[in-house]
C-alpha cells in the first residue's frame, strides 16, 4: 500500500475556511455570500473526492504539518474510514448551502453572515478531524467543532438559546477536558505517541507490554470524552442543540457533529487501541452492551416525543449508538455494518430535518399532531420524509437495511442474541416513532378550526430551494440501499 | 560539574546595551515638555530596546546550557564582587518576552495616563530595565538589586496612576514582596558567607549539607512563592492587578509574576536539590490547591480584571505544579506556560483596558453584547480567551498540556488532581465570553438612565450602542498591539519547537544538576 505524502490533503480543510473568510469578507451583501458559500461547498467537495481514486486503489495519504513534541504532531493522514465521513459531510454540506439559502431567507434570519461564518469553519473542521493522523490533531478539530457550533447553537440570541447553547458548550467542553485530556497525556505516556496506527485495524499504537490497567483507563477516558457520540448518559446537550436553525440541526447535528463524535470513537477502537486488544480485554463486548441501552432507551424517548425536531434529535441518539455497536462488536461484518451507517444515517437523517424545517418555513408547524394533511400540501417533501424514514427503520430497498443485514450479520457471527435482539426490537421502535408521522401527514384529519392547510406550498420559489436538496437526499438514501457498492468497496479497504 | 561560560562574541556587549537603553530613555523624559513627544519618546526607546535584543534569538547558541553573551567588569574586587551578566536558555526567553511586551505597555496606555506623562514613561522605562536586569545578572548582588529596584516603580504605577483603592493595594503589594525578599536577602548573605562568592555559577556548583540546603530552599522559596503568587502567598494580586492602570497589570501579569519562576528555576533547584525533592510534594499541593481555588474563584467574579487576576493564580499553579515534577515535560512545560501567560493574559488585561476607556466600567454586566458594535475588538477578546482556556491549537495549550504530561508520567494522581483546573479554567472564559459578546439579558440595561441624564450623548456621535453606551470599535493602534500578541498564540501553539529548543539544553543541565545532587546525597550517606 503506497503512501503518498503530499499537501493537497490540507486543501479539505482549508476551502472551508477560506469559505468562511470570504463570507466574512461580503458582510452584508446576500447574493455574494451564499454565492462564496455554495462555492466553497462545491470546491471542498472536488477536493475531497480527488482522493478517492488513489485510496480505492489501496493507497492513502499523509501529511504532518508541525510536530509539538516528539511524538505530538498536528498531522494529517487520509484512508477509507475517513474518507467515508469526510465525503459524506463535504457532499451533504453542497446541499445544505442551498437549502439554508432558502431556509434563512424563508425566515429572514438574523446574523446571518456569522451564521455563514461558523458554518464553514464548523464543516472544515470536521474535514480535519476526518483527515486526523494523530489522536493530537483529531481533538484539536474536535474542539474547533465545538466553539464554532456554539454561536450557531445560541443563533436566536433569547432565552431558550442562551439555555442551550449554554448546556452544549458545558457538556462538550467539560467532556473534553475532563476526560480527553488526561487520556491523551495517558496514552502519550504508554505509547510514547499520539499518532494513528492506520493501515492496520487488527493492532493499535499500545506496546505489547502496556499495563492493562491504563488500557482500560484510557479507552473509557476516550469514549466519554467524545461525548459528540451522544451516548447515554452523556447525551442530553443534543436535545437542547435543536433550538438552533434547522438548517443547522440537519448538517451539523445530524452529520458533522455527531458524526465526529462517532468517527473519533471508531477511530480510537481502531487505530489507537486496534480490534485484537479490544477482543483480549473485553472491551468491545462492554461496549456493545452499553450503547445497546442508549438504542432502546433513546428510541423509547423519541416515541414520547411530539415536536418533530425532538423526535428526530432523539432518533439521532439512538441510531449513531449503531454505528458504535457494529465497531464495538469487532467482526468484518459488524464493522461494515457500523461505519456504512456514517453515510447511511447522513443521508436518510438530513433529509429528515431538512423536511422538518421546509414544514416549518411554509407551515410554522412544529408538532406532529398538527401536520395532518400535509402529504398533499407538500407532497415532494412527505414522500423524501417517508424515504428517509424507511432508511431509519431498515426497510428495504432503502440505506437503512443494509446497516441493518450488515449488523444482524455481526451479531450471528458473534452468537450473540442478545445484540439481535436489541437490533429487532430497535427496529420495531424505530418503526413506532416514525410511522405515526407519516400517517398523520397522509392520513390524518385536522383539528376543528384548524384553517386546512393551503395546497402545493411547494411551489414558492424559496421553498423550492428547500425542496429540491431533500429530494436529493432522499433520492441517494434509495441508491445507496440499492447499489452500495461505492461504499462497501471503501469500508472493505480497512479490513 | 564545570559551567563553561560563552563570553559575548558580538563585537558590543548587547546586555548591558539593552539593559541600559531604557534607563537612558528613561533619563530623557524629564527634558520633554511635549505630551505628544513624549508618548512617541517612549515608544521609540522600548521599541528601540525590543530591536536591540532581537539577536538573543537569533544568535543565541541552542546546542549548549552555558551561559552566553556574557559580560564581565570589575567592581568591587575586595569583596570579590563583579558586573557580570549573561543569559542561558531559561532567561533568555524571559528577556525577549520583556523587551516585546513593554512597547505594547506604553501603546496600551496612550489615551488612558493624562496626567503626569512624564514620570510616567519614566517609571515605565525604569521599570523595563530593572526587569531586564533580574534576568541577565549572574551575580546574587545584582540579581537582588534589580530585584529590589522593580518594586519602586511598580509601587508607583499603581499608587500614582491607579483606581480608587490604589492606596491600599499598592501598600498590600509592597509589603507583600518586600517582606519575601527580606528572606531572600537573608540566603543571598548566607551563601556568600558560606562560599565566599556572588557568582550564580559557583554557587550552582557548590555542595551544600541536606540542613544548610533546606533553610536555603525555604527563604528562597517564600521570595519566589509570593512574588509568582503561589496559594496562600496571593492575596496580593487581585488587589494590585484591579487598581493598576492597564500598562501596570501587564507588567504585572506578563513579566513580573515571571520573576518567581525564574526564581525557583534559577536558585532553589539547581542550589538545593535535596532540598527541592523534599519540598516537592509539599509544593506541588500547594500548586494544586492554586489551581483549583484560583479558578474557583474566577468563575465567580464579576469584575473582569479579578477574573482574569485569578485565573493568572490558577495558571502560575500549573507552572509552580510542572517545575516541581522535576521532569522533562514538567520544567519546559513550566518555562512555557510562564512565557504563554505572559503573551495571554497581558493582551487580556490590554483588552480590559480598551474597553475600560469606553464603557469606564469592569463590570462584566456592563459589557456585555459587545458583539454587534465590536466586531473586531471581540474576535481578538475571543482568541484570547480561547487561549487562555488552553484550547488546542494555541499557545497555553502546549504549555499547559507538557505540565499535564509531566504529572501523568511520574505521579498519575496529580495529573488527576489537576484536571479540574482546566475545567474552571474552561467554564469562567466562556462564562465572560457569552457574556461580553452575546448577553443581552442583563447588565448594560440601566445605562439607559444614565444616557438620559447625561443628554443623550449617543446622539451626538450620531449612534447609540446598547442604551446609551458609546463604543466604538478598535483604532490602528490597538488593533496592533492586538495582533502582535496574536500572532505568538497561533505560532507556539502551532509550533513551539523554535521556542522549545531555545530552553532546551539548559533545561536538560538544570534537571542533571538536580539529579546529581540528589545521587551525591545518597552515596553521601
Amino acid at each position: 500500500m503506497e503512501t503518498m505524502i503530499t499537501s493537497k490533503i490540507l486543501l479539505p480543510v482549508l476551502l472551508p475556511m477560506l469559505t468562511a473568510f470570504a463570507v466574512m469578507a461580503s458582510g452584508s451583501r446576500p447574493n455574494l455570500r451564499e454565492a462564496w458559500s455554495l462555492t466553497g461547498a462545491v470546491l471542498t467537495f472536488i477536493s475531497v473526492a480527488l482522493l478517492v481514486p488513489h485510496i480505492l486503489a489501496g493507497g492513502s495519504f499523509s501529511y504532518t504539518l508541525f510536530e509539538l513534541w516528539p511524538g505530538i504532531a498536528i498531522k494529517f493522514q487520509v484512508d477509507a474510514l475517513g474518507l467515508l465521513f469526510a465525503g459524506t459531510a463535504s457532499f451533504l454540506w453542497i446541499l445544505a448551502s442551498i437549502y439554508c439559502v432558502g431556509y434563512m431567507r424563508g425566515l429572514n434570519e438574523h446574523a446571518q453572515t456569522r451564521f455563514y461564518v461558523c458554518y464553514a469553519v464548523s464543516v472544515g473542521a470536521a474535514l480535519g478531524g476526518a483527515f486526523s493522523g494523530s489522536l493530537f490533531t483529531l481533538y484539536l478539530f474536535y474542539e474547533i467543532v465545538s466553539i464554532f457550533t456554539y454561536p450557531l447553537v445560541m443563533h436566536h440570541q433569547d432565552e431558550e438559546g442562551y439555555e442551550g447553547a449554554q448546556k452544549y458548550i458545558v457538556y462538550l467542553m467539560f467532556t473534553s477536558k475532563a476526560f480527553l485530556l488526561p487520556a491523551m497525556a495517558i496514552i502519550y505516556v504508554q505509547c510514547g505517541t499520539l499518532d494513528f496506527a492506520m493501515g492496520d485495524i487488527a493492532s493499535g499504537i499500545f506496546p505489547a507490554d502496556a499495563s492493562r490497567w491504563m488500557v482500560v483507563v484510557s479507552y473509557i477516558l476516550l469514549f466519554f470524552g467524545f461525548a459528540k457520540a451522544g451516548v447515554m448518559p452523556l447525551h442530553s446537550w443534543l436535545p437542547s442543540a435543536m433550538v438552533a436553525p434547522t438548517p443547522v440541526s440537519a448538517l451539523l447535528h445530524a452529520v458533522v457533529v455527531v458524526k465526529i463524535g462517532v468517527f473519533s470513537i471508531c477511530r480510537i477502537m481502531l487505530s489507537v487501541f486496534g480490534v485484537d486488544l479490544l477482543a483480549d480485554t473485553g472491551l468491545g463486548l462492554i461496549t456493545a452492551y452499553f450503547v445497546s441501552f442508549t438504542i432502546i432507551t433513546a428510541s423509547i424517548i423519541a416515541l414520547t416525543k411530539t415536536n418533530l425536531k425532538a423526535r428526530l434529535a432523539y432518533s439521532t441518539v439512538s441510531q449513531l449508538s449503531y454505528i458504535i455497536l457494529g465497531v464495538a462488536m469487532l467482526t468484518p461484518n459488524s464493522i461494515t455494518g457500523g461505519l456504512i451507517h456514517i453515510a447511511n444515517h447522513g443521508f436518510a437523517k438530513i433529509t429528515l430535518f431538512f423536511a422538518a424545517g421546509c414544514i416549518f418555513v411554509a407551515t410554522q408547524k412544529k408538532d406532529i399532531r398538527e401536520m395532518a394533511g400535509l402529504g398533499f400540501a407538500m407532497p415532494l417533501t412527505m414522500l423524501a420524509f417517508a424515504l428517509a424514514s424507511l432508511s431509519m427503520i431498515g426497510v428495504p430497498p432503502v440505506s437503512g437495511f443494509v446497516t441493518k443485514w450488515y449488523l444482524a450479520l455481526g451479531t450471528m457471527d458473534l452468537n450473540n442474541l442478545i445484540l439481535l435482539s436489541v437490533l429487532m426490537v430497535s427496529s420495531l421502535l424505530n418503526a413506532g416513532y416514525f410511522v405515526p408521522v407519516i400517517l398523520t401527514a397522509y392520513f390524518g384529519k385536522p383539528a376543528e378550526g384548524a384553517a386546512a392547510a393551503p395546497a402545493l406550498l411547494e411551489t414558492r420559489p424559496l421553498i423550492l430551494l428547500m425542496v429540491v436538496p431533500l429530494l436529493i437526499t432522499g433520492a441517494i438514501s434509495v441508491a445507496i440501499g440499492i447499489r452500495p457498492d461505492l461504499l462497501l468497496a471503501i469500508i472493505h479497504l480497512l479490513m | 560539574m564545570t559551567n563553561a561560560l560563552l563570553y559575548n562574541s558580538l563585537g558590543y556587549p548587547i546586555l548591558s546595551v539593552i539593559l541600559l537603553t531604557p534607563l537612558a530613555g528613561a533619563a530623557c523624559c524629564f527634558f520633554i515638555r511635549n505630551q505628544t513627544v513624549l508618548k512617541l519618546w517612549g515608544l521609540l526607546v522600548t521599541l528601540m530596546t525590543a530591536a536591540l535584543s532581537l539577536p538573543l534569538w537569533t544568535a543565541f547558541d541552542r546546542s549548549t546550557a552555558a551561559y552566553q553573551f556574557v559580560e564581565e567588569l570589575e567592581w568591587f574586587p575586595s569583596i570579590g564582587l563583579s558586573y557580570q551578566l549573561g543569559v542561558d536558555g531559561i532567561s533568555v526567553l524571559l528577556v525577549l518576552l520583556t523587551t516585546l511586551i513593554m512597547p505594547l505597555c506604553i501603546l496600551c496606555s496612550w489615551k488612558y495616563i493624562e496626567h503626569r506623562l512624564a514620570e510616567f514613561i519614566f517609571v515605565i522605562l525604569a521599570m523595563e530595565t530593572a526587569m531586564i536586569g533580574v534576568f541577565v545578572s549572574m551575580n546574587t548582588v545584582l540579581f537582588y538589586i534589580f530585584w529590589e529596584a522593580m518594586l519602586i516603580p511598580m509601587y508607583l504605577l499603581i499608587a500614582v496612576w491607579g483606581g480608587p483603592r490604589k492606596d491600599y493595594a499598592a501598600i498590600k503589594f509592597f509589603l507583600y514582596t518586600f517582606i519575601g525578599s527580606i528572606f531572600f536577602l537573608v540566603a543571598i548573605v548566607a551563601l556568600r558567607v558560606k562560599t565566599g562568592t556572588f557568582f550564580i555559577p559557583d554557587l550552582m556548583a557548590s555542595e551544600y549539607s541536606f540542613a544548610w540546603q533546606a533553610w536555603i530552599f525555604a527563604a528562597c522559596a517564600l521570595a519566589f512563592a509570593v512574588k509568582i503568587p503561589m496559594f496562600p502567598f496571593h492575596t496580593w494580586l487581585p488587589a494590585a492587578h484591579v487598581e493598576a492602570p492597564t500598562a501596570g497589570s501587564v507588567i504585572l501579569a506578563s513579566i513580573l509574576l515571571k520573576m518567581g519562576g525564574y526564581g525557583f528555576l534559577r536558585f532553589c533547584l539547581p542550589m538545593a536539590p535535596q532540598a527541592t525533592e523534599m519540598f516537592a510534594p509539599f509544593l506541588i499541593a500547594l500548586s494544586l490547591v492554586g489551581i483549583l481555588y484560583g479558578g474557583y474563584l474566577a468563575l465567580g467574579q464579576n469584575d473582569i480584571k479579578k477574573l482574569i487576576a485569578y485565573s493568572s493564580v490558577g495558571h502560575m499553579g500549573f507552572v509552580t505544579l510542572g517545575i516541581f515534577l522535576l521532569n522533562d515535560e514538567g520544567v519546559k512545560g513550566a518555562m512555557l506556560q510562564m512565557i504563554n501567560h505572559g503573551i495571554t493574559t497581558g493582551a487580556l488585561f490590554i483588552c480590559i483596558g480598551i474597553i475600560y476607556e469606553r464603557t469606564h466600567s469592569r463590570e462584566i454586566g456592563d459589557n456585555s453584547a459587545l458583539g454587534m458594535f465590536m466586531p473586531v475588538y471581540v474576535t481578538f477578546l475571543g482568541i484570547f480567551s480561547l487561549s487562555s482556556l488552553a484550547f488546542p491549537g494555541t499557545n497555553s495549550f502546549v504549555g499547559e498540556f507538557l505540565v499535564l504530561m509531566g504529572a501523568f508520567r511520574s505521579q498519575p494522581l496529580v495529573g488527576a488532581i489537576a484536571i479540574p483546573g482546566a475545567i474552571l479554567a474552561a467554564a469562567y472564559m466562556l462564562r465572560l465570553l457569552q457574556k461580553m459578546v452575546w448577553d443581552t439579558s442583563d447588565g448594560h440595561m440601566h445605562h439607559h438612565g444614565e444616557a438620559a441624564l447625561e443628554g443623550g450623548h449617543g446622539e451626538d456621535h450620531g449612534e447609540d450602542h446598547g442604551h446609551g453606551r458609546r463604543l466604538w470599535d478598535l483604532d490602528l493602534r490597538e488593533t496592533a498591539c492586538l495582533a502582535f500578541l496574536v500572532v505568538f498564540v497561533f505560532w507556539i501553539g502551532l509550533n513551539p519547537q523554535p521556542v522549545l529548543s531555545v530552553m532546551d539544553a539548559s533545561v536538560t543541565h538544570l534537571l542533571d544538576q538536580v539529579a546529581a545532587g540528589q545521587a551525591a546525597a545518597v552515596s553521601g550517606h
